[in-house]
């Protein structure tokens, strides 16, 4: 992380509001974003990514609230004269112009001479992996060298901010990982602020310096990867990260959790503040661990009947059913010599920790 | 092989759509005066003599200018149209566009006589002017349809792209929208030239003593020693039909390859 905090923030989200019609779109944004940084903007569909990440760009006017890019408001800067660039979605090549004309095409107002547009074109091709392919037409081209054109295009004009609405979700999953180091190490290479729009909470964790996770048109909670998935803010952004069993409870004197017994409310983490009465407590799949023969709990077990197994290779899933629960937990296994796979039905013992709690109120 | 009545119809109506045109060239070359079989022998002396009609060649003049007028004129305005039907979004958007599209259904005959009673009232001669004006109107719904087809299928972001990339609107559509929609546009332009080269009834409403080759030819039936000549002059018009209509086509399915698109029918 390079954050450069000494100059203000570069992007500043000052309680933006979009309505389309009667439609609430954006609510009472409000988030800062530093030179340099990675940041995602993470949401189920249709939760407003886009339309933020257009109203930074200036295609999309705001309804109230302002928006400023390096001190300066944004308010009728037309998207041509703000200091962003955007990669599209659907990447928005121009399938009429050879790749060399599409990645050059933001030059054109440049004033650069013949030889050193040429050059930045080449430099700017070179960076994505492409340089061999500066003479082919843009409409032969595979998705993912559409979207390294897409990224040498915007990132050519050396803007302040790039803006990528899902660039990966249109690629497999293997290209996508490849992609998403590949955007990382790009990312530092040339030290611009990086705006991501994703709607998988994976992507964002990996590459992210700061989320901003959204529903509805608001903000529900801004962190980096790991205070997100230890500490969700809400049961909501708890669930929409990653996988957590929740089981109900009770919190008095100590907390009283269903299928686990009491546990000291210290230990715990709440987000949210103190709580009392019926509550949910979180816990990640990671931090539950089937015990072995001669295995013992580094802190606290409980004894359940494996009800369904899930084979990932290195690692598998297993949902168990808690003696006094209703519902299964999923807890995951790394899969180590000596561990064998339990099999559906077997007894299991499961051993937890208190201190891997999240406690929500209900 | 098992005889389907599909099939059956489907010849049968094949022959009667084509078998009148494929008879127009048979007596064009047809070295007789009488429309009638058996045929005498081959001559291009039908066609030599459409060269010594003056006021055929007036009335080709007439037809020319009108055609490329309203191809232009239609084109443009459906341009507008198209652009603002596949772009914006503005109230009442469905009725204006099926006003603007009406007079595909409209009867011609009540079309051109509205069109004689306005001009009337408005106490302006017929001329080749009041035919472009009433060809355009006639031509605007298939210039609409054909551009809506080349502005739909482009991605809004590739606007916005050059946008971003710093062109202004007015750029952006110079560099990008046109040279995608220019397959349409020439599609387009054609197939306004040949509506309007061939059209009759508004022509012969709205002529005045400026006919198109039409009404001339309409006016030559008349003369049954003429017949073998508007035979002659039929044939070149639906040949030169023809070739433009492949032609627009063919222009219009390069657009959609252009833009990496797959062809969902065309006009022809
Ligand atoms: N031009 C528009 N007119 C009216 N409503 C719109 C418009 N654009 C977006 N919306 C609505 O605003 C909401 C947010 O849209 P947006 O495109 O920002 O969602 P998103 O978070 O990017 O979703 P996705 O992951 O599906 O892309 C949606 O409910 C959408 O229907
Ligand atoms: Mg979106």
């Amino acid at each position: 992380m390079n954050l450069d905090m000494n100059s203000g923030p570069l992007i500043s989200l000052n309680g933006v509001n979009k309505y389309y019609g009667d439609y609430h779109a954006l609510r009472d944004i409000s988030a800062e974003i530093g030179a340099g940084e990675f940041f995602s903007l993470l949401g189920p569909s249709g939760c407003g990514k886009t339309t933020l990440l257009r109203a930074i760009a200036g295609f999309e006017e705001i309804s109230g609230g302002t928006i400023t890019l390096s001190g300066k408001d944004m308010a009728g800067v037309p998207p041509n004269l703000r200091p962003t660039n955007m990669v599209f979605q659907s990447y928005a090549i121009f399938p009429h112009l050879s790749v060399e004309q599409n990645v050059g095409f933001g030059l054109r107002k440049s004033g650069m001479g013949a030889a050193n547009k040429a050059r930045a074109i080449g430099a700017a091709l070179d960076m994505v992996g492409l340089g061999h392919l500066g003479g082919r037409a843009a409409h032969a081209l595979s998705g993912g060298q559409r979207q390294r054109v897409a990224l040498a295009r915007a990132l050519i004009l050396k803007p302040k901010v790039l803006l990528l609405d899902e660039p990966l979700s249109a690629l497999d999953r293997k290209m996508r990982e490849d992609m998403q180091v590949e955007l990382m190490k790009l990312q530092r290479e040339v030290g611009i602020t990086f705006v991501l729009v994703t709607h998988d909470q994976e992507e964002a964790l990996v590459m992210s310096d700061r989320i901003a996770v959204m529903f509805e048109g608001e903000i529900a909670q801004l962190a980096d990867p790991e205070e997100l998935y230890r500490r969700p803010a809400t049961k909501r952004v708890a669930d929409f990260i990653g996988v957590m069993n929740f089981l109900p409870a009770q919190a008095g004197e100590r907390l009283e959790v269903a299928g686990l017994g009491p546990v000291d409310l210290e230990g715990v983490i709440s987000p949210q503040g103190a709580v009392s009465g019926a509550c949910s407590v979180g816990l990640r799949p990671e931090t539950l661990s089937l015990l072995y023969d001669g295995e013992t709990a580094r802190s606290r077990e409980v004894r359940g009947v494996v009800d369904e197994v899930v084979y990932y290779g290195d690692m598998t899933y297993y949902d168990v059913r808690l003696d006094g629960l209703e519902a299964p937990v999923r807890l995951s296994m790394r899969n180590t010599v000596g561990r064998d796979v339990l099999d559906v039905g077997a007894q299991a013992r499961v051993g937890w920790d208190p201190r891997a709690m999240v406690v929500f109120p209900d | 092989m098992r005889i389907r009545p599909l099939g059956v119809f489907a010849v049968l109506y094949l022959v009667f759509l084509y078998a009148p045109i494929v008879l127009l060239p048979l007596f064009a070359f047809n070295d007789g005066t009488v429309i009638a079989f058996p045929l005498r022998g081959f001559t291009w002396g039908w066609f030599a003599e459409l060269g010594n009609i003056p006021a055929l060649h007036e009335a080709t003049l007439n037809s020319l200018i009108i055609a490329c007028s309203v191809a232009i004129l239609a084109t443009c305005l459906g341009m507008f149209a198209a652009r603002a039907a596949t772009r914006y979004n503005f109230p009442l958007k469905g009725g204006i566009m099926g006003f603007i599209m009406l007079p595909l259904v409209l009867p011609e005959v009540i079309v051109a006589i509205s069109l004689l009673v306005v001009l009337m009232q408005l106490g302006l001669e017929t001329s080749i002017f009041t035919i472009i004006l009433g060809h355009t109107l006639l031509c605007m719904p298939f210039a609409i349809a054909i551009l809506q087809g080349s502005f739909a299928g482009l991605d809004q972001s590739l606007e916005e792209a050059a946008v971003d990339l710093g062109e202004t609107r007015a750029g952006a559509f110079r560099l990008v929208i046109l040279p995608l929609v220019v397959p349409g546009i020439i599609a387009s332009l054609l197939i306004c030239f040949i509506i309007s080269l061939d059209e009759f009834i508004i022509a012969f409403f709205l002529s005045g003593n400026e006919p198109t080759l039409p009404v001339y030819l309409w006016g030559q039936l008349r003369f049954p020693a003429r017949l073998p000549v508007v035979m002659a002059l039929g044939t070149i018009l639906v040949a030169l039909s023809i070739v433009l209509l492949i032609v627009a086509d063919g222009f219009r399915r390069r657009g959609l390859r252009k833009m990496g698109q797959n062809d969902a029918g065309g006009f022809l």
